[in-house]
């Protein structure tokens, strides 16, 4: 089953330290949800929480309208994937797969089948009088999936669910999960610090960074539109070029930046700017550096390159402006970009993100 | 409900202490008994007990004698446990799982068996009893326990730094004394305190294999016969000091250094 | 001369066997030796001081046809099934409620309390309930100053003195072991147990109870090896009535210096104590299975 999860306000400290401040998100039924950010940001401490496992210092948690801040994990509609899958040793994954719906008094033959199901679901049928040590690292997690889903929750809690595996492993088991996201609909939370990983299964993906809400987000929106500095070097890699307001003109702005002066959409500022004299930091990532001019590209004028290395798909360079400014550009893969050499660059000014400072 | 598993928890919990500190706590405190007999009721407090002890000759040479054996049979079963443990686990000996398992072997034997096939030996060799041969059947006892507690610390991890110190000129013995020893000191100093720990209290092996000079749990055994004593209170309470005293100051010295906990 | 690698080798296993050969010779000479020597006076027998050479079953036949050799024996084996039982009922909840009740920085301390009177002498502790079980020790003299009994109960030189003695040692012991295997258990295990609908007897019962079993049987088995080998808590506590087998043993040693009759002994309780750790050893290896 499925629910919609809202998050109020919600606080939790340890001693001194705030580990999450003020946290409020929504989140609608059958979403997958990620929360992304670096270790220490409060993403398990939320996860946590949510789970039952931590009581919150202030604030609620309402799962399908009810109130269940209070609730013990055994009384809420979650079950959680730990980490280290927790797969209980001495049982078959049968009975793993079973014991929730055990201690919901189902019996024997019921819960059996039950278990079955939903061990075909993540492919593991034929193992079902295995133990847990027989298993490699990726079944093991499968059974731990099978056991959390198996009592039919609303929301199916996932902490860091695939960091143990190789990376081959990893990306196979993201799309596993996408899958079963999508045949179940149970809302899902998954915890990463891998935007890599965020990207390619979430539905939205919530940035967190020093226990608050940084971004909040379709990949896309993310990534192209962030809404602060951390949202915006946390996704990808980025530029990040000071500038100062200098005239509105209408539906653009005119910016000074050490790279010379811009001409940039309203619509790529993060927030209205104010006026002249308003300082942003402007985001320009490595792959809005082009060699070419493009419908309403600007010129940047020469650039030397500093180092470079192929990546396959495309060059990584090191590049000194004329005024002096280091920048990373993606630049195509049939360029030529031998250290020393100089270049014409201009700029996609579309999608360039102006930020508040840092 | 909860409350009430609480209390029923700490009332159990508070029955099984007082159980376990019951005998002790009357050994300390009839051993200040005024009066003959360590039993309730207590007449007075008198320190007459302790200076008794004192002044026992026989009593204090047996202390004397526990701590020498103690000491020096764990010193050499220390030794002979390292080399052994880092022979086995550096060098590639033929059948090193058998010869590990004859090092150890002893520890699955009771003490008493140890004891009496030495007795047996040494009577069939004509050989007199004596603090030697204690320390021979406590290195005996000891051996096993300080070779796997050593053995078990000499991890992989430990090679490359060895290999580092022979890549830099030292020699096997350089290696051995200035780089694999220092570094296994915890587990070396903690095979050699449990050694000397059983050896103290050890009495079936010492019992057998002494004939004048004996250890301290034979002298309190041969004060037991004399019945119940406060005078017997007052060495079992000096030693139970001794190790508490010993006891915390390995906790704040050596487990407070390495950062180990139990 | 250019040295071969397999002279490298040989130099190599040679320092291996340098290091490695005093704790061998020492195991050897004063323990293999001795043990053997031993078995072998098991299948001898003595003239007055001398011990005659001829092999013979004598030993083992009078352990089965004399009542009071084969009763040493019986006695040791009931007290210590007994014994084991007790502990283990009477140290598994207290340990529980350390690992699991008391706060985690006081938890080492409860433990260390749990555990102290452990470092009083061993036969220091025996004597210590002699004192406390003797007709006018702290236990008789509180019971009647309640008035619960009218005469003072007979609680030590006897089998239940001798079997509190024992209790009190290996409580102390289990709770130790058991404790140690407690903490051991990843936490994540009772939280997904609690997270699918277990409440905290079930927990217990499916999942840390199973888990800790192994652990259980180990120190079962400890409890049992030592107390069956032990001499000095019975000869304190257990009166002149009945004799656990290591006084059969050691009264074999004493006046009649039978020392044929005490090396067979010696090899009867071996046995027993290894038919236990083969028990032992194939529960253990079924529970992983």
């Amino acid at each position: 089953m499925t629910a919609d999860l809202s998050i109020r306000n919600l606080a939790r400290d340890f001693g001194a330290f705030r580990a999450l401040d003020n946290v409020s998100l929504d989140i609608a039924a059958s979403e997958f949800i990620v929360l992304l950010g670096p270790s220490g940001c409060g993403k398990t401490t939320l996860l946590s929480i949510l789970g039952g496992f931590l009581a919150p210092s202030s604030g609620s948690v309402l799962i399908g309208g009810r109130d269940v801040t209070r609730l013990p994990p055994a009384r809420r509609p979650t079950t959680t994937m730990f980490q280290d899958y927790a797969l209980f040793p001495h049982m078959t994954v049968q009975d793993n797969v079973a014991f929730g719906l055990r201690m919901r008094g189902i019996a024997k033959p019921e819960r059996r089948d039950k278990a079955n199901s939903f061990l075909e679901l993540v492919g593991l049928r034929d193992a079902w009088a295995k133990k847990p040590h027989e298993l490699s690292g990726g079944q093991r997690q499968r059974v731990a999936l099978a056991r959390a889903l198996a009592v039919d929750p609303d929301v199916l809690l996932l902490d860091e669910p695939l960091g143990a595996l190789d990376l081959k492993l990893r990306r196979q088991m993201q799309d596993e999960l996408k899958a079963i996201q999508k045949r179940v609909g149970t809302t899902f939370i998954h915890v990463t610090h891998d935007q890599e990983e965020a990207m390619a299964i979430a539905d939205r993906i919530v940035v967190m960074n020093r226990g608050r809400i940084e971004d909040v987000g379709t990949p896309a929106e993310i990534y192209r539109r962030p809404r602060s500095l951390f949202s915006a070097g946390f996704m990808g890699e980025a530029n990040f070029v000071p500038a100062t307001v200098k005239e509105i003109r209408g539906s653009e702005a005119e910016v000074d930046t050490a790279l010379g002066p811009l001409v940039l959409p309203l619509s790529a500022f993060a927030t209205e700017p104010r006026g002249a004299g308003q300082k942003v930091t402007l985001c320009i990532r490595p792959e809005h550096l082009r060699l070419q001019p493009e419908d309403g590209a600007a010129a940047l004028g020469q650039a030397r390159v500093v180092t470079s290395a192929f990546f396959g798909t495309h060059h990584r360079c090191r590049l000194e402006s004329r005024s002096g400014t280091e920048l990373i550009a993606h630049l195509p893969q049939q360029a030529e970009v031998a250290a020393g050499r100089g270049l014409e660059l201009w700029l996609a000014r579309d999608q360039v993100v102006a930020l508040a400072p840092g | 409900m909860r409350h009430l598993a609480n209390l029923l928890a700490a009332l159990y919990a508070g029955l099984v202490y007082l159980f376990i500190f019951l005998p002790v706590a009357m050994l300390v405190l009839f051993s200040f008994q005024d009066g003959g007999l360590p039993v309730p009721p207590l007449n007075g407090l008198t320190l007459r007990w302790y200076e008794a002890i004192l002044a026992d000759r026989k009593l204090m040479a047996a202390l004397s004698n526990s701590l020498l054996v103690a000491v020096f049979s764990s010193a050499v079963a220390c030794l002979l446990g390292f080399l052994a443990a880092y022979a086995l686990a550096r060098y590639r000996l033929p059948a090193s799982a058998l010869l590990r398992g004859l090092i150890v072997a002893p520890m699955t034997v009771s003490t008493l068996i140890i004891g009496l096939g030495l007795l047996s030996v040494l009577n069939a060799a004509g050989l007199r009893l004596s603090l030697a041969t204690i320390g021979i059947g406590h290195v005996v006892i000891n051996l096993p326990l300080c070779f796997a507690v050593i053995y078990a610390s000499m991890g992989a991890h430990q090679v490359n730094i060895e290999r580092a110190a022979r890549d830099l000129g030292a020699n096997d013995w350089q290696v051995m004394v200035l780089v694999t020893a220092p570094m296994l000191m915890p587990s070396i100093l903690a095979a050699f305190f449990l050694s000397v720990t059983f050896s103290w209290d050890e009495f079936i092996v010492a019992f057998l294999l002494s004939r004048f000079d004996v250890t301290l749990p034979i002298e309190i055994w041969n004060l037991l016969r004399s019945g119940l004593d406060p005078k017997t209170n007052a060495i079992g309470s000096i030693v139970f000091l001794i190790s508490v005293a010993c006891l915390v100051v390995l906790e704040l010295t050596v487990l407070r250094r390495t950062g180990k906990s139990p | 001369m250019p040295v071969t690698a397999t002279d490298l080798e040989r130099a190599e296993i040679r320092k291996g066997w340098a290091l490695a050969l005093p704790a061998l010779l020492w195991t050897l000479f004063f323990f293999v030796v001795p043990f053997g020597y031993m078995a072998a006076l098991s299948f001898w027998t003595r003239e007055g001081r001398r011990i005659v050479a001829t092999w013979t079953l004598d030993n083992y036949i009078a352990f089965f046809e004399k009542a009071h050799l084969f009763k040493g024996l019986v006695v040791s084996l009931e007290i210590t099934a007994v014994v084991t039982v007790i502990s283990v009922l009477i140290a598994y909840p207290l340990a529980w409620i350390i690992a699991e009740k008391v706060p985690r920085r006081w938890q080492r301390f409860a433990l260390v309390m749990a555990v102290l009177p452990f470092w009083t002498s061993y036969v220091v502790r025996s004597y210590s309930w002699l004192l406390v079980l003797s007709e006018g020790g702290v236990v008789n003299q509180a019971l009647m100053a309640l008035g619960l009994i009218g005469e003072p109960l007979e609680l030590s030189a006897n089998r239940i003195g001798t079997i509190i003695g024992f209790v009190h040692f290996f409580v102390m012991l289990l709770t130790l072991t058991i404790y140690a295997n407690l903490i051991q258990l990843s936490p994540n295990y009772r939280r997904a147990a609690a997270d699918l609908g277990a409440n905290a007897f079930q927990t217990f019962w499916h999942i840390v109870l199973p888990l800790t079993l192994p652990g259980i049987m180990v120190g079962a088995f400890l409890t049992f090896v030592l107390c069956i080998g032990d001499y000095i808590t019975p000869q304190i506590l257990g009166g002149n009535n009945e004799l656990a087998l290591p006084q059969v043993i050691m009264l074999q040693l004493g006046r009649r210096a039978d020392f044929p009759m005490a090396a067979a002994l010696s090899i009867v309780l071996m046995a027993i104590v290894t038919l236990a750790y083969l028990a032992c050893a194939r529960w253990l290896r079924m529970e992983r299975a």
